[in-house]
This record gives structure tokens, C-alpha cells and sequence, in this order.
């Protein structure tokens, strides 16, 4: 009876090679890519204009057109929220609960298996590679906590690791799998180079927001001024756009650092306040926080109007709208660039 | 001729669309047309790189100012 299984697919390369090495036992692959919301690339390219003039591709479809199978990309935005929020095995350097996130999205995989009649999960983990989630021993730690356990096979590091069922039953040739470890990616890149892979994705760094510092700082932010740990998928996409800069406890201001970046904003303006540059050419900015003083207004037009052509001008004319679109004029003399404190700057 | 089913994908990023898509279609009969509306200019690779590794047909794409429209058919394989 032919097996199947389904590889998980982040779009980068040791998932590629893990699902290809299977592949080439004659197992039929299926992948599954989980959508977090954290996603880097596409959104970056999605929302600033001068990542646009890079081809802009989904790396988890590129890499199910280059093996040939069906992805199924599955939105995980509610259920995840837990995972970020209170994760069981602590953070890594920023707010990346990448252990707690391997053993949700395995344990995703195994929920999945079990509904459409797949027989093992496969991952491009690597022994070594990450500095948490792919250490020696976390490995068993994903299987057993994901309930997925011996159906859980990594084909890259096999060979260093317990034999799983589908090695054990036969379902596939242990000797075919391989036992890479560390942190070194010339094996992956003589492997690609040896499938005839030559454009794939390598992110430095990462493909979630969540590693990143900056980011993490203003997620932190979020819940601290909210006072509770929690959040919205806008909220989410919102970190990822424009300079944040809270000038008090009672509001923050979201300001576009280039065109593209105001477009985007533009699609908030029925959910938050906005402010807009008129008399000269400026950002938009959201302003989160309600009933802001009229001194408060002056204050976040005034920070508005200093990343606006009119910075050096006496004075600057904004115009402030309210989420169901009535506005009013602002008059301002822009703030200089030592009137920003740099502890108002979120980043 | 069956109906074709709108799906509004305007202001979300990749791979919301696709997600949107991928749902809509997947309790439609074989042969079924979607028309998906987007404003993500990534839509224009992912929409038919989806399709295409479905087993589903874009029939039709154009771009209307800043919305990139696809007229989708569902293939007899797919989800």
C-alpha cells in the first residue's frame, strides 16, 4: 500500500530537502504551511514600496511547484495566540516561542494526518541548526508533547535520531535518510545543488517578526500599555508598518515612513483616528488611544508634521479625522528633532 | 452555466488571499467558478502558483486600478 506524507512548509530549504528525500522513496507528499500572522517577507514586500521592486514570490508555493505536490496553507491566527501569549517553554532572545511553535504546528500536522488519512509527518528540522527548538534534546520533546511522537520523522537528521515507525515498518529506507547536524549549510546546499534547486530561499535571520528585537519591543509595548497580554490580528500587522512613537501613556502614534507604508495605513482610517499633513507633503498617521485632550491633539499633529517636508517650516497645516470620517484642521509648528525624546521612540 | 462566487480579498496580505480562496472553493463541485478580488500585488504570482499546484484553472486575470481580479475555474483534482 502506498504511503503518505505530509511535510511541513515553511519555504525554506531543509523543508524542501526533507520533503524531497522522501519523495524519492515513493511516498506520496502533501505539505501544509501554517499561517501565524508573524510572516516576514510577504507582508514586508506587500506594504513598502521599495521592497516592491524585488520579484515578490510565496516561498512555501514556490517550493510545492518545485516538488510537485499540493500545499495546504491553513490559518492559525486565533489558536496561536496562545502559543505567543503564555508559551510552556519560555521565549528565546526576543518574544520568539519557537519551541512551544514547533510543537503546536506538529501537533497541527498530526490533527491533520489523522483527518485526511495520511500516514507520517515529516519536518526539515535539523539537529543543531536553531539554537532552541533544534537542540539535540527537543527533539523527542516536539514528537512526545505534538501527541505525534514515532509518526514524527525528520529525514534530514534521521540518522542521529531514534528510528521512527515508518523507518521501523518499513514505510521508508532509514539508510536513505540522512544525519546532518549543526549550525553549517554547505550539506543542504550540496544536497539542493545535487536535486537541481538553485533558487531557493535562505532568510537570514528568520521567517517570523517574532525574532526580531524591534518587533518584539513593540509587541511588548502593546500589552504593557493595554495591561493585558493579548491581541488582535490588525494589531499584529500594524508592528510591522511604520515608526511607533508613544508620547504618553494615553496613545501612540503609527507614522508611514514612506508612500507605501501610507497606503496601507490608508485602509485603517474607518478603525482608528488619522492624521495627514496638508499643507505640505507628509505621512499619515494612526493615532491608538482615545479622547486624546486638545493638548494631545497639538502633540501628535506636532510629531506628525516633523517626519513631513514641512519640518523646518513655522508652520504646518494637518488634517484630523475621527473613525467615521468628520474632520477638523490642525495648525502646528512641527517639533524638532530633540523635542522626540528617544524613550517615546518604540523600537 | 453555474453562477461564479465573489470573494472579496481586498486589504489582505499574502497569503490571506490564497487562504480565502483555498476555503471558498474547497465545498464547491468540480468546474466551479470564483471570482477573487485582491489589492496585495504578491496575489499576482501566488494566486496562479496556488492554482496551478491545485490542480485549478485561472481563467482570467486583469488589474482594475489598484485591485488585481482572478477568475478561477476548480479542477476535477482539486481540493
Amino acid at each position: 500500500m502506498a504511503r503518505k506524507a505530509v511535510a511541513l512548509i515553511s519555504g525554506g530549504l531543509d523543508s524542501l530537502l526533507a520533503a524531497k528525500l522522501i519523495q524519492q522513496q515513493g511516498i506520496e507528499v502533501e505539505g501544509i504551511n501554517f499561517f501565524t500572522g508573524f510572516c516576514v517577507e510577504g507582508h514586508t514586500h506587500a506594504i513598502r514600496n521599495r521592497d516592491r521592486s524585488r520579484a515578490k514570490r510565496n516561498n512555501a508555493l514556490w517550493v510545492a511547484e518545485q516538488l510537485g505536490i499540493k500545499l495546504h496553507i491553513i490559518d492559525i491566527v486565533e489558536e496561536y495566540k496562545s502559543v505567543v501569549i503564555n508559551p510552556r517553554h519560555g521565549y528565546g532572545s526576543n518574544l520568539n516561542p519557537c519551541l512551544d511553535c514547533k510543537i503546536f504546528m506538529v501537533q497541527k500536522a498530526h490533527q491533520w494526518i489523522r483527518e485526511h488519512g495520511f500516514d507520517f509527518i515529516i519536518t526539515g528540522e535539523v539537529i543543531g541548526q536553531r539554537p532552541k527548538s533544534q537542540r539535540s534534546r527537543f527533539m523527542p520533546v516536539i514528537a512526545d508533547e505534538s501527541g505525534a511522537e514515532d509518526l514524527l520523522l525528520r529525514p534530514l537528521s534521521a540518522r542521529n535520531l531514534e528510528p521512527t515507525r515508518p523507518e521501523l515498518e518499513g514505510w521508508v529506507d532509514r539508510e536513505r535518510l540522512l544525519g546532518l547536524s549543526g549550525r553549517s549549510r554547505k550539506p543542504q546546499m550540496a544536497l539542493a545543488a545535487e536535486f537541481g534547486f538553485t533558487d531557493y530561499a535562505q532568510p537570514a535571520g528568520g521567517c517570523c517578526f517574532l525574532t526580531d528585537r524591534s518587533y518584539s519591543v513593540k509587541l511588548k509595548d502593546l500589552w504593557d500599555n493595554r495591561g493585558r497580554r493579548e491581541y488582535e490580528i490588525d494589531d499584529i500587522m500594524l508592528l510591522k508598518v511604520g515608526r511607533h512613537i508613544r508620547p504618553s501613556t494615553a496613545f501612540k502614534l503609527i507614522i508611514a515612513r514612506e508612500e507605501g507604508e501610507t497606503r496601507y495605513l490608508s485602509g485603517y482610517r474607518r478603525q482608528y483616528q488619522t492624521i495627514k499633513t496638508v499643507s505640505h507633503a507628509g505621512p499619515l498617521a494612526l493615532i491608538e488611544g482615545d479622547r486624546l485632550d486638545p493638548e494631545q491633539l497639538e502633540l501628535a499633529c506636532a510629531i506628525t508634521a516633523r517626519f513631513s517636508q514641512g519640518r523646518d517650516a513655522d508652520s504646518v497645516e494637518l488634517c484630523f479625522s475621527d473613525r467615521e470620517q468628520s474632520s477638523q484642521s490642525v495648525h502646528v509648528r512641527p517639533l524638532r528633532a530633540e523635542q522626540i525624546p528617544a524613550e517615546w521612540v518604540i523600537a | 452555466m453555474s453562477d461564479v462566487v465573489e470573494v472579496d480579498a481586498r486589504r489582505l496580505l499574502c497569503p490571506m488571499p490564497v487562504i480565502r480562496l483555498q476555503d471558498r472553493i474547497e465545498s464547491l463541485p468540480p468546474g466551479s467558478e470564483v471570482r477573487i478580488t485582491c489589492t496585495d500585488p504578491g496575489t499576482q504570482n501566488d494566486i496562479p502558483t496556488w492554482c496551478r499546484i491545485n490542480g485549478h484553472s485561472v481563467l482570467s486575470s486583469c488589474q482594475q486600478q489598484d485591485d488585481y481580479v482572478f477568475l478561477v475555474r476548480k479542477g476535477t483534482d482539486g481540493d
